[in-house]
């Protein structure tokens, strides 16, 4: 049975959970500048810190202990600690030819733990995560010429059929393609995730997840929800949602409309409330399943998890409300 | 059909025909082939813009021509387009016969639009790998009813053509049905070849047989082209569409590249026409065609284009509520014969004011209050209201009435300010609140203020002013209020007032009423209204006092905790340069150079565009925005305004630009900078004083001084210095009192915001200059106008009466350097104001490190050395200093 077929028949029994947020996780930990080099990196010549990605190469046992607290916690799918792992991302700190290999490790190292913690009554998969990457295809970056851009959808594409590369080569189960803020970015992962399907005769089952910005109900270019799913509908991708940006309360009504609109499964991973005025979030997780308690009667949610400011302790309580619960009906 | 632009647009059966906008196709409209040949493609935009506005549901983009670059051409359109949202929310139709353009726009698309076209003219293997890329990138395709054979145009061949391409995209791809659109060729009739009299018949015929033989496939076509042999009578052209669409849509064609904004109703047509033309569609005669001739001559008009009928639909309401619509919307077009039909049916002309014109003025005060309308649309309405009026006028003054206002209010910039746009707009926005203003304009002394006050029985008085010398004058008109007993309230206004120095220095010098610090022409009329009004006053009064007073008090407070430094220990920790480490570049030039009429074109790239918005109070950085959730729709129709205005202003001359530079030998002794004749350095010509941070710093930052970035005297190190001052505002009096005799408060603050604009970017494109040209110590300089406003190049300008040197008197100096008065026209007045206002003047400092920085809070003994140095007296000089002491005199 391929993992399509899989993921499709459990979907049909149950609401699947996807982990929590890594970078909170993370945080945490209080690395420093000496912990994110490694000895590998010990003498880069720019500061590493805050490069959470290439902490799978320099210290593969934290992003372990974090993937193997969310499979405790109750995770169905784990996502890959490569979030800005594209060559024109990584470029801020020189390490745009380390794409290939931080892709690879990352999910290798998540196939490691799903492994481990994977039985016939709960598989555990991993998803090969495609950022969004920082530069975008379709917003300005110089105010006198609102035609410029910073990156083109080829130099897109081609960042971005490497790191699927790297994903597939790792043992990646699926490919998440998520927080899009600019469609036309995502439109390139997808392209670009299609392409490397057909070159190379694989197929694995591609999730997409929008970010809605604010209150304008809007991703940052400037789409409201059901015009992001047609944009993005060609992809045929097992699950549509969104994630980040918003707190559960804020986000139902377009987790709603999402639910609505889809012909394919339907996921979400709200941060955990919004920051305060320290930038913590601090909806807690008895809270947060509340809010996801009601989602899954509401008949909205295939996949469901969280993103920052979301911990495994948020996560189990998640899985726990909603285990019982019906999946959206596809 | 799923489509998307920022909205989504599902085509479904029951959806009516989906009109996609035609001009923006080189092809077919000269204009667009013009404006794009030419770049101008901001008046491009306009044209998808009102292709949008027409009702266009899609839009088509075609730059198929020899001449143009269509796929660089297409990128860029299609980029810029995408920052329109008002355009982009709609999805777009990519038009070309060339595969490479195609996939070009495909790459700048977020949303899901449609590739127009692909065929099977070059066999099979083309037309699969083609469709299959289009699948990839997401986008629906029109397949053009074209094989290797050639174009179909009997019915039979257009449906086997569709039925193959649909074969080959739904069974050898898995391509979506619902995405595929046919296009099964719309060409020209009544050409008179016979053979043509049927290609419209065919047209229906095939859409009807690929409806119902080929599944949730879509039919469309190229309108215009049926048509064409009538080109030149718009009239006839547009009943041969609107026939032919009435039959192709009953047979079930979905879409069409249509004119969205000229679409004759069936019903509508004469019913002579509507008969030939319907006879020469449907090819039910052989004399269609020449009987259709016979008669188009008579239907022949000048194509000029139909107002949209449904925007003015308003103009079919009743008078009253025609005005208020007029003021609400901003619309002047019509507000006369309006406001004349309104007085015929008036007693008398003054109950048109008082009626139906303060009641749409009520409603915009409402909307405005409550933050459904911004300050330019309030300004839009004032205009409209104060034409009414002046329509009126000479009615009432022939019956000599008189009106009640919620009260009358003198508007003032203080003696020495020519500041004037917040002033104008707190008036304007005080008279849509029906209060009657006194305007005296610029530069009035206090006795001239009380006097006009008095004589027009006014209730407020109102004072504005920008620079801080303003704020002492503001005192000295309360004062002088005190003692001569006048007991009107005061409000004071402007950007350097503040509610701390209105508590601190103007309450406690006026008792005789009360005074009131104005934050924004938002809260003029709430203040207004609460110190007229008999029972609100005494209740507003005594609030405001309390607060004034606990600034007063936390101010005592808070003063005694601020650690400062004795004057010399703040010079100990100068900043600390290694002079002989840098050796500073000598000017291109010594002495002066002017700029006359300086190019106004070539500064509109430096322009800044966030302080223009907040000159009309809209807040938030350009260009977010213009996409702003709450204000973004004005900021973006304010923002088009002040772009054709800026247009105008360049190219009927309405500005002229002058400037001069100068270079000059320089070295600092102690926190003064000595200027010299030569560069012998033997005769020290000017002095110029700066002022030191006194502040006691918590971390290792030196207490700056401007001074400290001239090297020493001592040193022996060669430095220089350099001055300017340029204006953009020569000329402009000729304009504004044009605006206002036409009763256009909006274009005269228009211009005087731009004004201001140009002369900041005259600024900062002349310091460009300086660093790369004049003075030529950063000659290879590449910076986005991004990276130059948040000045990351290397020296600084800082201006005499700023916060690095925030002495106006210094500007004295500087102007016997520069000597504007001869070399551009520019002059000051006795508070250092400049006129024309547009202007800027400051300093030029080369060295790497230098940077801005405030000067606040300084204390007594800088100020007793700092007054020697100018050879002043103690008070004079705390009286220009009165903003920055650090100490109660």
């Amino acid at each position: 049975m391929s993992v399509q077929q899989k993921l499709t028949a459990l979907m049909s029994q149950r609401i699947l959970i996807l982990d929590g947020a890594m970078g909170t996780m993370i945080q945490r930990r209080k690395l420093e500048e000496e912990d994110y080099r490694g000895e590998r990196f010990a003498d880069w010549e720019s500061p590493l810190k805050g490069m959470n990605d290439l902490l799978v190469l320099t210290q593969p046992d934290i992003i372990a202990s974090i993937h193997k607290e969310y499979l405790a916690a109750g995770a169905d799918i784990i996502e890959t600690n490569n979030f800005n792992a594209t060559a024109s991302d990584l470029v801020r700190y020189g390490l745009q030819d380390y794409a290939y290999e931080i892709n690879v490790a990352a999910a290798k190292l998540a196939k490691q733990c799903a492994q481990e913690f994977s039985t016939e009554d709960k598989p555990r998969f991993v998803a090969g995560v495609l950022g969004p990457n920082q530069k975008t295809a379709s917003v300005s970056v110089d105010v006198n010429d609102p035609g410029a851009r910073a990156i083109t959808f080829d130099e897109l594409v081609e960042d971005y059929s490497l790191a699927t590369r790297g994903l597939i080569e790792g043992g990646a189960d699926i490919i998440l393609i998520e927080t899009v803020f600019d469609t036309l970015n995502a439109k390139a992962a997808v392209f670009a995730v299609k392409t490397v399907f057909d070159e190379d005769g694989v197929e694995l089952p591609i999730m997409i997840s929008g970010t809605i910005t604010d209150a304008s109900g809007r991703t940052l270019t400037g789409q409201v929800t059901e015009a992001f799913y047609n944009s993005l509908r060609h992809a045929k991708p097992l699950t549509i949602g969104l994630n980040c940006a918003l707190g559960p309360d804020d986000l139902r009504q377009y987790v709603a409309e999402m639910s609505r609109v889809s012909e394919m499964g339907t996921s979400a991973h709200p941060n955990a409330g919004l920051p305060n005025e320290l930038g913590e979030y601090d909806l807690s997780p008895d809270d947060m399943a509340d809010h996801i308690a009601e989602w899954a009667d509401s008949g909205f949610l295939n996949i469901v998890g969280g993103c920052c400011g979301s911990s495994p302790e948020h996560i189990k309580a998640i899985a726990d409300c909603v285990a019982d619960k019906q999946p959206r009906t596809l | 059909m799923r489509l998307s632009g920022l909205e989504p647009f599902n085509i479904s059966e029951e959806t009516l025909f989906v009109n996609v906008g035609e001009r923006t196709n080189v092809t077919g409209s000269a204009k667009f082939k013009k404006l794009i040949k030419e770049e101008d493609y901001e008046a491009a935009l306009e044209v998808a813009r009102q292709q949008v506005e027409a009702g266009a549901q899609i839009i088509d983009v075609n730059m198929d021509e020899g001449l143009i670059d269509a796929e660089k051409v297409m990128v860029t359109f299609l980029n810029l387009m995408a920052s329109e949202p008002d355009i982009s929310r709609i999805p777009v139709m990519i038009d070309s016969s060339k595969w490479e353009v195609i996939e070009a726009g495909l790459k700048c698309l977020q949303g899901k639009g449609i590739v127009n076209s692909i065929s099977l003219k070059e066999g099979e293997e083309k037309f699969i790998e083609q469709a299959k890329l289009v699948q990839r990138y997401g986008a629906a395709v029109i397949v053009m009813a074209f094989d290797e054979v050639g174009q179909a145009d009997t019915k039979e061949r257009k449906v086997e053509i569709c039925t193959r391409a649909y074969n080959i995209l739904t069974q050898q791809l898995d391509f979506p049905p619902e995405d595929i659109i046919f296009d099964p060729n719309i060409f020209a009739i009544a050409t008179g070849i016979d053979e043509h009299n049927n290609y419209a018949v065919d047209f229906i015929e095939a859409t009807r047989e690929i409806k119902r033989t080929l599944p949730h496939a879509k039919v469309s076509g190229g309108v215009s082209n049926v048509s064409f042999s009538f080109r030149g009578n718009n009239p006839v052209r547009e009943a041969i569409h609107s026939v032919f669409l009435y039959y192709a849509i009953q047979a079930g064609m979905d879409m069409g590249i249509v004119n969205a904004g000229q679409l004759a109703i069936y019903e509508d047509l004469p019913k002579e026409l509507r008969d030939k033309v319907e006879a020469v569609v449907l090819n039910t005669s052989d004399s269609a065609t020449e009987d259709l001739l016979a008669i188009a001559e008579n239907y022949r008009g000048d194509g000029k284009k139909v107002d949209n009928t449904q925007d003015l639909e308003w103009r079919s309401w009743d008078v009253n509520k025609r005005l208020a619509h007029a003021l609400v919307k901003g619309i002047t077009e019509f507000i006369e014969e309006d406001t004349e039909e309104a007085r015929l049916n008036a007693d008398k002309p003054l109950h048109v004011i008082e009626g139906p014109l303060m009641d749409g003025m009520n409603i915009v005060g409402d909307l405005f209050g409550s933050g459904k309308m911004f300050l330019p649309q309030v300004v839009k309405s004032a205009r409209v209201m104060k034409k009414a009026v002046a329509h009126l006028m000479p009615y009432i003054e022939e019956e000599k009435e008189e009106g009640d206002t919620n009260g009358r209010i003198l508007m003032a910039t203080v003696k020495g300010d020519v500041h004037d746009i917040g002033k104008n707009i707190v008036g304007v926005v005080l008279q849509c609140n029906n209060f009657e203003v006194v305007d005296l304009g610029v530069m009035v002394a206090a006795e001239q203020i009380l006097k006009e006050a008095q004589a027009n029985k006014c209730d407020i008085i109102g004072l504005s002013g920008l620079i801080t010398p303003s704020l002492d004058e503001m005192v000295h008109v309360a004062k002088e209020m005190e003692r001569q007993g006048i007991n009107m309230p005061l409000m004071v206004g402007g950007a350097t007032t503040s509610k701390v120095h209105t508590a601190l220095k103007i309450e406690p010098n006026l008792k005789a009423d009360q005074v009131v610090h104005v934050a924004d022409a938002s809260r003029a009329v709430g203040v207004a209204q609460n110190l007229l009004s008999e029972d609100n006053k005494a209740e507003f009064v005594v609030k405001l006092q309390d607060e004034y007073e606990r600034i007063r008090v936390e101010r005592a407070k808070h003063g005694k905790v601020h650690r400062t430094l004795e004057i010399g220990e703040a010079r100990a920790n100068k900043v600390d340069i290694d002079w002989s480490q840098h050796s500073p570049e000598k000017p291109q030039f010594l002495g002066l150079k002017n700029f006359d009429d300086y190019d106004l074109a070539k500064l509109v790239e430096r322009v800044d565009w966030t302080p223009f918005f907040s000159a009309w109070e809209l807040a938030g950085r350009y260009p977010r925005i213009l996409d702003d959730e709450v204000v973004g729709e004005e900021a973006k129709k304010l923002f088009a305004d002040g772009q054709a205005m800026l247009a105008q202003i360049i190219d009927e001359n309405w500005l002229e630009a002058r400037g001069v530079i100068g270079f000059f030998p320089a070295n600092s002794v102690g926190d003064d900078i000595e200027v010299y004749a030569d560069d012998s350095r033997a005769e020290v010509v000017h002095t110029l004083h700066h002022l030191r941070q006194q502040d006691k710093k918590k971390n290792t930052q030196p207490n700056y001084c401007l001074s400290d970035y001239i090297a020493p005297k001592d040193s022996g190190v060669a430095d220089y210095i350099g001055g300017f001052a340029v204006t953009t505002g020569h000329k402009i009096e000729a304009k504004i009192a044009e605006f206002e005799a036409d009763n256009d408060d909006y274009q005269s603050i228009m211009l005087k915001v731009l004004a201001d604009r140009l002369a900041e970017a005259f600024a900062e494109h002349m310091h460009e200059r300086v660093r790369k040209e004049f003075w030529a110590y950063e000659t290879n300089e590449t910076l986005t106008n991004e990276e130059l406003i948040k000045e990351k190049y290397r020296g600084i300008r800082p201006a005499p009466g700023y916060p690095a040197c925030p002495d106006h008197t210094e500007k004295a100096t500087l102007w016997q350097m520069l000597e504007p008065e001869q070399n551009a026209g520019m002059t000051i007045t006795e508070s250092f104001a400049m006129l024309p206002t547009a202007a800027v003047s400051g300093w030029y400092f080369s060295h790497p490190e230098s940077r801005y920085f405030p000067v606040t809070r300084i204390q007594q003994d800088q100020v007793i050395d700092y007054a020697e140095r100018k050879g002043l007296d103690m008070l004079t000089v705390e009286r220009w200093l009165a903003s920055i002491l650090g100490y109660d005199t």
